[in-house]
């Protein structure tokens, strides 16, 4: 898995190499959808390139779940271009369906079959599918595949949902908050599945309401908020991150109060009630040394000290935050 | 791309709609609210009935028959209703609000052949447990098996299972969601089985009751079921008018199932 902020894949992605025609796999411009006289997506342009994961991100009723479901074929669109694949998903036909697998939002499996018997049954709708056993294993449930899926855990299930949709051997996996529900360590285990199928090669379209998940995974991202992409970038340059200025945070003695620090540090805005302040940089060394200097004199001890770029999360959070 | 086109043809369709059908069967046969109200419960109400009153006798069409007689064709038409509607409503109302339907629609597989094999899993359930109740009746209650009016019975059978998978299809279009597809559906149908001849001879109920009831399908099956079954009858059997307003109400559901019918979850 990739550490966070470092991105090899991103620069690949969007070096002039990867960017060319062939290696578009989904193509939107102009999307609009209206139902009723409201519009929930007012004109989206996206571009998903071959072997990226790619993560859209948004909160609730911005339109994200309409966009994803005009990708997948499953809802006509008001206006707008869309080519997933090379071809337009409203007249999708078999062929198509079988390079795209699919795990939605919030879909259960059929709970009277075991995973082997799940997943021989969707193998029979593929042209070319996977080995059932090979695809087991790949989702890790080679040791539960005689189980029947309504005895499974919500994560193993989930883990049936994300074989199902690579059983038909896929070029483009759309991935609708696969993790949602898991514990951490099962998220991390998640991770570590998603992680492999670019390894494989797929291309990965993910949604997702956990930042830590875009951190961990995304090659790009991109924001929508009331149905107009936002922002798009990297997990380490959404929203100018990469260029905001440091946050250098850290915990005051018992009864030292943040205004007491020196001003040549620049306004401290206190974040709690126990002496927790944060301020903000463009020059961290500098900043550090002049609150270093100043609590050896003061004889203060500086504890939980950390420094920091805006979390993925705060910029998301900027990014998406109703007007006021 | 490194994939090569393949194109799946007619023939490997037919053999999809085979590959369904056997997960279909497999599934309601592992699910224990079909295995009790579908199999179970239409051999349980025979066993009742004919146990109670079995031996009585009631007129039916100006002749005298025994009870159970009168019981097994009646049952039999529970038993079709049984897999061909109420099964098939709530299965496939769970299966789309559970995302199941919607899931399988993202893949290569065409959506007829996924009705057809339903449609073909209760069929088959519905001859399998009519066989069953018609043995039951020989065996235990002396029941006397059509000979020549047979070809009639199946084929009232047939028309009946696939009139009501296509009135289920049309149903399930009118349920938001999988906890009210059972009453729902227990609501429409206990009241039409007891004016409809299955549990009472129709000939004890008031003309307004035998009129509301002459609208609606299940009476017009039992009456097919019942003129193939009954020893009385000459001829080949066949029920033409109450066959037809059958297959008209099955049409009817069909086009209502055409226009309506979603593979997408409706609560939420």
């Amino acid at each position: 898995m990739r550490t966070p902020g470092g991105a090899p894949a991103t620069e690949a992605a969007l070096g002039s190499g990867q960017a060319d025609a062939s290696n578009v796999v989904i193509k939107v411009a102009g999307l609009r959808m209206s139902y009723d006289g409201f519009e929930a997506v007012r004109g989206v342009d996206l571009q998903v390139f071959r072997g990226e994961i790619f993560t859209f991100l948004g909160p609730n009723g911005a339109g994200k779940t309409t966009t994803v479901e005009i990708l997948e074929g499953h809802r006509k669109r008001t206006a707008g271009e869309v080519r997933v694949l090379g071809e337009d998903p409203e007249h999708a036909d078999r062929w198509w369906r079988s390079r795209v697998g699919v795990v939605l939002q919030s879909s259960r499996v059929e709970p009277q079959l075991t995973v082997r018997e799940c997943l021989e049954l969707y193998a029979g709708y593929y042209p070319a599918p996977r080995s059932v056993p090979e695809v087991i294993e790949l989702v890790g449930l080679t040791k539960r595949s005689e189980v029947r899926c309504g005895q499974l855990s919500g994560g193993q299930q989930r883990r049936v949902d994300v074989a199902l949709a690579l059983i038909g051997d896929p070029e483009l996996v759309f991935l609708d908050e696969p993790t949602t529900g898991f514990d951490p360590s099962a998220r991390r285990s998640a991770w570590e599945m998603i992680d492999g199928l670019r390894q494989l090669g797929k291309t990965i379209f993910l949604t997702t309401h956990y930042m830590d998940e875009a951190e961990a995974l995304a090659d790009r991202i991109v924001v929508i908020k009331a149905g107009a992409i936002v922002a798009e970038g990297t997990p380490a340059t959404l929203g100018g991150r990469d260029h905001a200025p440091y946050q250098i945070t850290f915990s005051l003695p018992a009864g030292v109060a943040s205004g007491q620090l020196p001003h040549t540090l620049g306004p401290a805005r206190a974040l709690d009630q126990s002496g927790k302040v944060m301020i903000e940089s463009e020059q961290v060394m500098a900043t550090m040394q002049a609150l270093s200097s100043w609590a050896l004199e003061q004889r203060f001890e500086i504890s939980d000290l950390l420094v920091r770029r805006p979390a993925l999360e705060d910029v998301y959070l900027e990014l998406t935050e109703p007007p006021k | 791309m490194t994939s090569t086109r393949v194109e799946p043809g007619s023939r490997s369709d037919a053999r999809l709609v085979a590959h369904q059908l056997r997960y279909d069967l497999l599934l309601i046969l592992r699910d224990p609210q079909s295995r009790f109200f579908t199999i179970a419960l239409p051999l349980i109400f025979l066993v009742i009935f004919t146990s109670l009153f079995g031996h009585d006798t009631t007129h039916v069409n100006g002749h005298k028959i025994k009870f159970s007689t009168y019981y097994v064709p009646g049952i039999c038409t529970l038993g079709i209703i049984a897999t061909s509607f109420v099964n098939l409503v709530i299965t496939i109302t769970a299966q789309r609000e559970s995302g199941v339907l919607k899931r399988r629609r993202s893949t290569p597989v065409p959506a007829w052949v996924l009705i057809a094999s339903r449609m073909l899993a209760s069929a088959i359930l519905a001859l399998v447990l009519v066989a069953v109740i018609v043995v039951i009746g020989r065996i235990a209650y002396g029941v006397h098996i059509p000979g020549s009016t047979m070809p009639a019975f199946v084929l009232s059978v047939i028309i009946g299972a696939a009139a009501f998978c296509c009135m289920a299809f049309a149903a399930a279009s009118f349920i938001r969601n999988e906890d009210s597809a059972q009453p729902i559906i227990q609501a429409i149908t206990l009241p039409l089985y007891f004016i409809s001849g299955i549990f009472i001879p129709t000939s004890q109920l008031s003309s307004t009751l035998k009129g509301i009831a002459d609208v609606f399908p299940v009476i017009h099956l039992n009456n097919a079921l019942f003129k193939a079954f009954d020893p009385a009858t000459t001829g080949s059997g066949i029920a033409g008018k109450d066959l037809l307003i059958v297959v008209l109400w099955g049409v009817a559901g069909l086009i209502i199932a055409l226009w309506r019918f979603s593979w997408s979850p409706q609560s939420s």
